[in-house]
């Protein structure tokens, strides 16, 4: 499958081909999910609405709600303005949410719809919320639209109330697995402190069997505690790319410091977040903690020559491939090639700085290595057919490539369309770092056994 | 916490688009555009469009737009092929702010230029999305460009998601592969004693499965569409004499027009369920007329039916008395689902479809039983509301129905993309059968029924479905 890739490389610039990130509005929707009783609003036609909730289906298996605004001809011609009135009545009358969370889509970008003005002048019942975030795809990715919508979050929502700060901090997770937000909110508990993390759709995209549909799982973040943010000492932003944007709007609207931080993949990143929770809060690291961080060095000694040496090529988002190339790193592999389809600033921010960012870690290490954001998997693929490395990691989509490639695949980041259990189990934190040193040595390994000549065939390795 | 109840559904409009099977049979309200702010489960034009030619495994297709249209549809349709890879791969022109601005003409003919350069293909599908639509670009003259320039076919498929429904963009399609079929003498087409295939993508290989019976028949399939199909195979589509139908949904209007301008009649077949299968077969046989034909065709009919119809009779002994519900795409999969459950035992208590016509609706009347309903368009909140009225046990969807069916404690089998094994032919009725009876009387289903006197942690409600709302 996908030998069709060329070795040859020729410059482009006409397209993508087999690409590396898909739209704005998709990070959105699953951003809105993150908040508890709210349902996601996609303003356009229905296709879009229909693409974003499948995809998430597939990924999470579990219902995705979303409604549309079920663009026509004649919006398209004469804009979204009583599409989305119409659709503020209906959703609160059949749906009652407590917040609806409008997000744009590339046609209603195009022919320039308003929101605000829309909203203000919009029917909303008393007690009940519509906020919104713009996401055009003709700029960014998805990671994008997760942290337009976040921002989005922020600007509706969080008051400044109180003259002095509580003793509680922010947490942005990133666009991470519900699995990923339990772990950081287990983290968070043991040492004891009060936090307040938005989104979190744990509970919400994983929640329970229990023989009912609930329209709004029990989970999600609650409006009152969003209001509340503006009255926490601290916001820490989990990566930069999907984080940042919201913490220093935060910042700025209601004077809560903002500190971003890598997405605490592998030992190093969790170390700094909980050394910051611990200085910010002087709060001692609890011995839970530290157990299972001298676990965590213990299996990685342990194992550490399986790893030593190999090539490993990653893809994904941003945030999520900085944390596992610093990963990977520290555990004596070569990560020689990175690729995120997300550009690595966003609009008008400061923030090229993926490529630099990598580059840092590798020139640090000793590494030669590519790395390229807005990519697309065509050429990450044309790079390992020039030089193959032992290892792929990244979402469903390198399964195409490990296949004509054969080479050992991890499955780590979104979308996962073609295994289960991903969104439950984290690859944040010390656990989530042991979860990851499984799943790769278990490929290297499993790889070894399979290949491995008879006379070479071990009981131990 | 309140429980819906339709007669309260407080969208006015969704009223005529439901109703039970009664004495009196009211004109459904089909094939009309969702209401702003409803959760509906249908797709746009450019997503009937693809799903109707991706199938068309030696072609690029370049979808032009922003990222996400080309994301979304990147090989998520299990549509095989004995050739050709090309088609699994997803292009995109990926537009941007300045595209949008300025206009992605010359984005197009680039990426177009440099696909040809890559790939050598004989045939590229530009298919337009919404924005395409707005910002106007003519398809059409890049694409006569680029064909001239390259002497290849790229043809541009008109399904800007905005206009229309998921059936606009099978029309869409169905007019894109009648510029493709199009010979350069119409007249000196010869007939031959074959046929063409309309409305089987090949999802687990289930042309496969008819060409092979065709063949065992002494009949030539001559190119299906589209699946596992390829430019030339479809370029000889003149030459057929006869056209068969699966899926109406995307392909009677090509196989109206083909009727019109090439003279080739068609008929509408279903191969899925035993019956419908046997029926098709001795249909098509006769059209071919010689006693020869038919003869094989019985004798296959009868090997088949002998090798699999106590297998299926079987489940049928274990399936009866259970109840399904029936939410796909197309009226035309509706009718034949209904029949196939019949043959297994099964009583179909809901049927609604996405884009079903009137004609197909009336059908689908004739053939339920009184009570059941039957809706157009229908949202999650009315497929869950008829799953737990009416007791069904299991739910036939696509991709949003699965993890919905599964929190009401119910069943589910896949009637669309993302199925692995194939439901057609005879073959097909046991796989639909094994299927159903896997998920049905799975024993994981024990586990949402909870005693009533179970701890609190264990949630004293489980096992009563029950839907929420707020
Ligand atoms: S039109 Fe834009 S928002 Fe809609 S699917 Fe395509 S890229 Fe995404
Ligand atoms: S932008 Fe239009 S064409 Fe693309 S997915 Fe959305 S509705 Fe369909």
């Amino acid at each position: 499958m996908l030998d069709c890739t060329p070795k040859e490389i020729i410059e482009r610039s006409g397209g993508v081909i087999n690409p590396a990130k898909t739209c704005q509005p998709i990070g959105a929707m699953y951003a809105a999910l993150g908040i508890h009783n709210c349902l996601p609003h996609s303003h356009g036609s229905q296709g879009c609405c229909s693409y974003h909730r499948m995809h998430l289906t597939r990924h999470f298996r579990e219902p995705v709600m979303a409604t549309t605004s079920s663009f026509t001809e004649g919006a398209s011609v004469f804009g979204g303005v009583a599409n989305l009135k119409t659709a503020i009545k209906n959703v609160f009358a059949i749906y009652n949410p407590d917040v609806m969370a409008v997000h744009t889509t590339c046609l209603s970008e195009t022919i320039g719809d308003d929101i605000t003005t829309i909203i203000k002048s919009a029917e909303v019942p008393e007690g009940k919320l519509v906020i919104h975030a713009n996401t055009p795809s003709y700029q960014g990715s998805h990671i994008t639209g997760f942290s337009n919508m976040t921002k989005g979050i922020v600007s509706y929502l969080a008051e400044a109330t109180l003259e002095a700060k509580k003793e509680q901090v922010n947490i942005i997770p990133g666009f991470v697995n519900p699995g990923d937000m339990r772990e950081i909110k287990r983290i968070v508990n043991l040492m004891g402190m009060k936090f307040i993390m938005f989104p979190d759709t744990s509970g919400v995209l994983d929640s329970p069997m229990t023989g009912k549909f609930a329209m709004y799982p029990k989970g999600g973040v609650k409006v009152e505690d969003l209001r509340d943010t503006g009255n926490s000492k601290l916001t820490i932003a989990l990566g930069t790319y999907a984080s940042s944007d919201a913490a220093n709007l935060l910042e700025r609207k209601c004077n809560v410091p903002a500190v971003t931080l890598k997405t605490p993949i592998g030992i190093k990143a969790t170390d700094e977040f909980l050394m910051t929770l611990r200085q910010s809060f002087i709060k001692e690291v609890p011995y839970q903690l530290e157990e299972e961080r001298g676990q965590l060095a213990d299996i990685m000694i342990d194992t550490h020559y399986h790893f030593h040496g190999k090539k490993v090529a990653i893809f994904g988002d941003p945030d999520i491939i900085i944390g596992l190339t610093e990963f990977v790193l520290s555990l004596g592999m070569k990560p020689v090639y990175v690729l995120t389809g997300t550009p690595g600033g966003t609009i008008g921010g400061p923030k090229g700085m993926f490529e630099k960012e990598i580059k840092d870690m590798l020139v640090e290490a000793g590494i030669e290595g590519k790395v390229k954001a807005a990519g697309d998997l065509f050429e990450l693929h044309q790079w390992i057919k020039n030089e193959p490395v032992d290892l792929l990691i990244g979402n469903t989509y390198g399964k195409y490539i490990a296949r004509a490639e054969d080479i050992p695949f991890v499955r780590v980041g979104f979308p996962i369309l073609d295994r289960s259990m991903h969104p439950y189990l984290p690859v944040v934190g010390y656990r989530g770092a042991m979860r990851l040193l499984e799943l790769i040595s278990n490929a290297l390994l499993e790889r070894v056994d399979r290949d491995a000549r008879d006379e070479d065939f071990e009981l131990v390795m | 916490m309140k429980a819906v109840n339709l007669l309260e559904l407080p969208v006015e409009e969704r009223k005529e688009s439901i109703y039970a099977k009664g004495k009196q049979k009211p004109n459904l309200k089909c094939d009309t555009d969702s209401i702003a702010g409803v959760v509906s489960q249908r797709a746009c034009v450019y997503c009937g469009a693809r799903v109707v030619l991706n199938p068309v495994t030696d072609a690029v297709h370049l979808v032009h737009g922003p990222i996400g249209c080309a994301s979304y549809t990147w090989d998520i349709r299990g549509a095989l092929s004995s050739g050709s890879d090309l088609y699994r791969f997803s292009f995109s022109t990926d537009l941007k702010e300045q595209d949008v601005i300025f206009g992605g003409e010359k984005k197009l003919a680039l990426a177009i230029d440099e696909l040809v350069l890559k790939y050598n293909p004989k045939l590229v599908f530009v298919y337009s999305t919404c924005i395409v639509g707005v910002i106007g670009d003519d398809l059409e003259m890049v694409c006569r460009v680029a064909a001239r320039k390259h002497g290849i076919d790229v043809i541009p498929v008109q399904s800007s998601g905005f206009a229309g429904n998921k059936s606009a963009g099978y029309r869409a399609a169905c007019d894109a592969l009648l510029r493709l079929i199009e010979p350069k003498n119409k007249k000196e087409v010869k007939k031959s004693k074959s046929l063409n295939y309309l409305g089987d993508f090949n999802l687990a290989g289930e042309v496969w499965i008819i060409k092979s019976y065709l063949r065992e028949m002494d009949i030539d399939m001559n190119v299906a569409f589209t699946g596992d199909s390829s430019c030339a195979a479809l370029k000889t589509a003149a030459k057929a004499s006869l056209n068969i139908v699966q899926c109406t949904g995307s392909m009677f209007y090509l196989a109206g027009k083909m009727e019109q301008i090439y003279g080739i009649p068609y008929m509408n077949i279903s191969f899925l369920g035993l019956e419908d299968t046997a029926e098709s077969l001795r249909k098509i046989a006769k059209f071919f007329g010689d006693p020869e034909t038919m003869c094989k065709a019985e004798e296959l009919i009868e090997r088949e039916i002998n090798a699999n119809g106590d297998i299926v009779r079987g489940y049928r002994e274990k399936l009866r008395g259970k109840k399904a519900a029936v939410y796909v795409g197309g009226g035309f999969k509706a009718i034949s689902l209904i029949k196939q459950f019949r043959e297994i035992g099964i009583d179909v208590v809901m049927v609604g479809t996405q884009t079903g016509r009137q004609e197909e609706y009336d059908t689908i009347n004739d053939l339920v039983d009184e009570g059941t309903v039957i809706l157009d368009d229908a949202n999650p909140a009315e497929l869950e509301q008829f799953i737990v009225k009416k007791g069904a046990h299991l739910l036939v969807g696509g991709v949003k129905e699965r993890p919905l069916a599964y929190k009401l404690g119910v069943a589910f089998i896949d009637h669309n993309h993302d199925r692995k094994h194939p439901l057609s032919g005879f073959v097909g009725a046991v796989n639909f059968a094994e299927e159903v009876y896997s998920t049905v009387c799975s024993p994981v289903w024990r586990f949402t029924q909870v005693p009533a006197d179970a701890p609190d942690w264990l949630d004293g409600n489980a096992g009563k479905r029950e839907i929420i709302i707020a």
